[in-house]
């Protein structure tokens, strides 16, 4: 187990700055994930962690060793990369003792740890094969049962489940984070599945165009985000954004009407998640619209209204609701449940 | 069948320039050759049945065909490992991303495309002459030169050096199958504390198998072939003291010198026979180092 410590690591491919200054701080036995966008830096921070990519500017700690010029081999962690990249020609047996054959361990240890990965990974049958004759699911427990023989002091995976079809997906979360349970190694662990960062991270970074928008537990993520993007990237189907003005004392919601609200005057947006927007509650502010398309999903039913102005809004209701193309609706919120935020897309925290 | 040609008739007609080629000039040539090697015949007088007469007197006497037979495996031995071995190194060295990659390309290969040639095996004899360029290069360092193509110790390494700068055409291929491994599993090694050393080994060496294989037999094949560097550097009679005998030169002269086409005709068939052999025992030891990514086993 190790703590990770990034200050103000910064990455440029030819000059072309992909991670602008990344502080971040992942404490040791924490099961840290890393969300963002396509493209945002995800897998360049992860690289630069493992060390497969050199650190254009700022310092990485791993168990506070700065380690920019240790090499990845020395840094004694283990990825799961999102191709696997099981050595094809060798069987699991000998993908598995690789690297650690190569750290020069006796072979009755390397026979052990072999051992004891298969039978954690339920891949003892599979010991004698090559990648090749494995499935996608049992590739993947090959990659993990390489990276934890290892037992190294940190775990970093990036998108390891993401060649998984749903079902499996799904079993291998749960078995990842009964993994992590066992062993209380520090992971850092790369997605852009929501449900993948929310069960099973103690915290969440989420990262936009090399920048680190928000770190936090997933509660404080979904219930606080500290900004536009967070808001709208975590949780699924996305947060309503409204814009608005504030006065002063109230915001002007096209649709809505006026919204009580102690603070500066200026351009506002205003977000409300799905399972916050109620339909056809007769109290105070609501809004009027038509149902454009209902998606029933068994346990709940999501529901597009367009406004008169236009705006389509998402609410979510529960799988007996009957609603269909063409009702009119009114929408409504509790003025608790809504993020405010600032012409600059910074949160502002609602005097209560 | 009339039906069938006439249906099919634009496409033999097609074929047809490749068709009179291969049965013309080359399957009718072959067969007259297997049938000549059975027979005495000197191009003036038709030829005359004697059986398997030459392939008897060619194992049980005849001298010169050994030494051919030594010459030309000394020669495939040597300079194929050494150019599969060079074309590999260089072929890295480009796969590590050089700049303007194009032009090393171009260059590392010209000389395949020269080096076949009889100017360059003129070129070579100049270069390594005793009054040459290699010697005269030599010289400035303090080391005066033997005679490189006088002196039957050092005429055929002369050669060797002439094969092994043609490395181009196998590392050329070795490259696109360098590309063709992926990165991540060099990454993947290097976590699992693979030196550089380690990861030639057990990643790229076993994942190149089947390129350096199909290199091997090609570059085999060639060298077993090869003939007008040892026929203009040995000016035409496998000196001196016949140590640039090639198996072809020896075929040559017995064919065109000495007009004994059916001698020269088995002696061909021979070296068709010890080409296939190689080829097999290749192909046989192959299953047990060669390893084919999408083969089921
Ligand atoms: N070797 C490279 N050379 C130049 N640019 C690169 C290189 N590798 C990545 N980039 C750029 O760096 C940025 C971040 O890439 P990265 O692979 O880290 O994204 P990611 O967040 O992992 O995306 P994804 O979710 O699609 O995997 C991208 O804009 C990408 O184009
Ligand atoms: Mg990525």
């Amino acid at each position: 187990m190790a703590s990770v410590t990034l200050s103000e690591v910064r990455k440029a491919y030819s000059g072309f700055a992909v991670i602008h200054g990344i502080d971040l701080e992942v404490q040791s036995g924490e099961f840290l994930v890393l969300v963002g966008p396509s493209g945002c830096g995800k897998s360049t921070l992860l690289r630069m962690i493992a060390g497969l990519e050199e650190i254009t500017d700022g310092t990485i700690s791993i168990a506070d060793r700065i380690v920019n010029d240790l090499p990845a081999s020395q840094r004694n962690l283990s990825m799961v990369f999102q191709s696997y990249a099981l050595y094809p020609h060798m069987s699991v047996r000998k993908n598995l003792a690789f690297g650690l054959s190569n750290l020069r361990m006796p072979k009755d240890e390397i026979q052990r740890r072999v051992a004891d990965a298969a039978r954690i990974l339920q891949i003892e049958e599979l010991l004698e094969r090559k990648p090749r004759q494995l499935s996608g699911g049992q590739k993947q427990r090959v990659a993990i049962g390489r990276a934890i023989v290892r037992e190294p002091q940190l775990f970093l995976f990036d998108e390891p489940l993401s060649n998984l079809d749903a079902e499996l997906r799904v079993q291998m979360r749960v078995e990842l984070a009964g993994l992590y349970n066992r062993l209380g190694t520090t992971m850092i662990y790369v997605t852009h599945d929501q449900t993948e960062a929310m069960t099973m991270a103690t915290r969440i970074a989420v990262l936009n165009k090399g920048n680190l928008e928000q770190i936090g537990t997933p509660y404080e993520l979904y219930n606080a985000p500290k900004n536009l993007f967070v808001a709208s990237f975590i949780g699924s189907p996305k947060m309503n954004l409204l814009s608005g003005k504030a006065t002063g004392n109230k915001i002007e919601l096209p649709g809505f009407g006026a919204l009580a609200f102690v603070g500066a005057a200026g351009e506002m947006t205003v977000g409300v998640r799905p399972e916050h927007l109620s339909i056809g509650e007769p109290d105070g502010r609501r809004a009027e619209g038509t149902v454009t398309l209902v998606e029933y999903l068994g346990s709940e039913v999501f529901i597009y209204v367009a406004l008169i102005d236009g705006q389509t809004l998402l609410a979510q209701a529960p799988g007996n609701a009957s609603y269909k193309r063409g009702d009119k609706v009114h929408l409504s919120f509790r003025g608790a449940d809504a993020h405010f935020f600032d012409s600059k897309g910074l949160r502002i925290e609602a005097p209560r | 069948m009339l039906k069938f040609l006439r249906r099919n008739f634009a496409g033999y007609a097609f074929l047809s320039p490749w068709l009179v080629g291969f049965f013309l000039l080359a399957i009718g040539p072959i067969l007259a050759s297997l049938y000549l090697s059975f027979t005495k015949y000197n191009v003036v007088r038709p030829p005359q049945w004697i059986g398997l007469e030459h392939y008897f007197y060619m194992f049980e006497f005849d001298d010169r065909f050994k030494k051919a037979l030594q010459v030309t495996f000394t020669f495939v031995v040597i300079s194929v490992p050494l150019k599969l071995i060079f074309a590999l190194g260089v072929a890295m060295a480009l796969d590590k991303g050089i700049r303007a990659i194009g032009w090393y390309r171009a260059l590392f290969y010209l000389p395949s495309i020269l080096g076949g040639s009889i100017a360059v095996a003129i070129l070579w004899r100049q270069l390594f002459n005793y009054e040459g360029v290699v010697n005269s290069v030599l010289s400035l360092i303090g080391i005066q030169g033997p005679y490189w193509l006088a002196d039957p110790d050092y005429a055929l390494w002369t050669l060797i050096v002439l094969a092994v700068w043609q490395f181009g055409s196998p590392m050329l291929i070795f490259l696109a199958g360098l590309r063709a491994i992926p990165q991540d599993l060099y990454e993947a090694a290097e976590i699992d504390a693979a030196g550089p050393v380690k990861k030639f080994f057990a990643i790229t060496v076993p994942l190149l198998a089947p390129v350096i294989f199909f290199n091997l037999v090609l570059q085999m094949i060639e060298a077993f072939k090869s003939f007008s560097g040892a026929f203009i550097i040995s000016g035409g009679s496998g000196a001196p003291l016949d140590s640039l005998l090639f198996f072809t030169v020896y075929l040559y002269n017995e064919a065109f010198s000495f007009l004994r086409m059916g001698y020269a005709s088995a002696l061909a068939w021979v070296l068709l026979l010890i080409i296939a052999l190689f080829t097999i025992v290749a192909f046989w030891t192959s299953k047990y180092w060669v390893h084919y990514e999408n083969e089921r086993g």
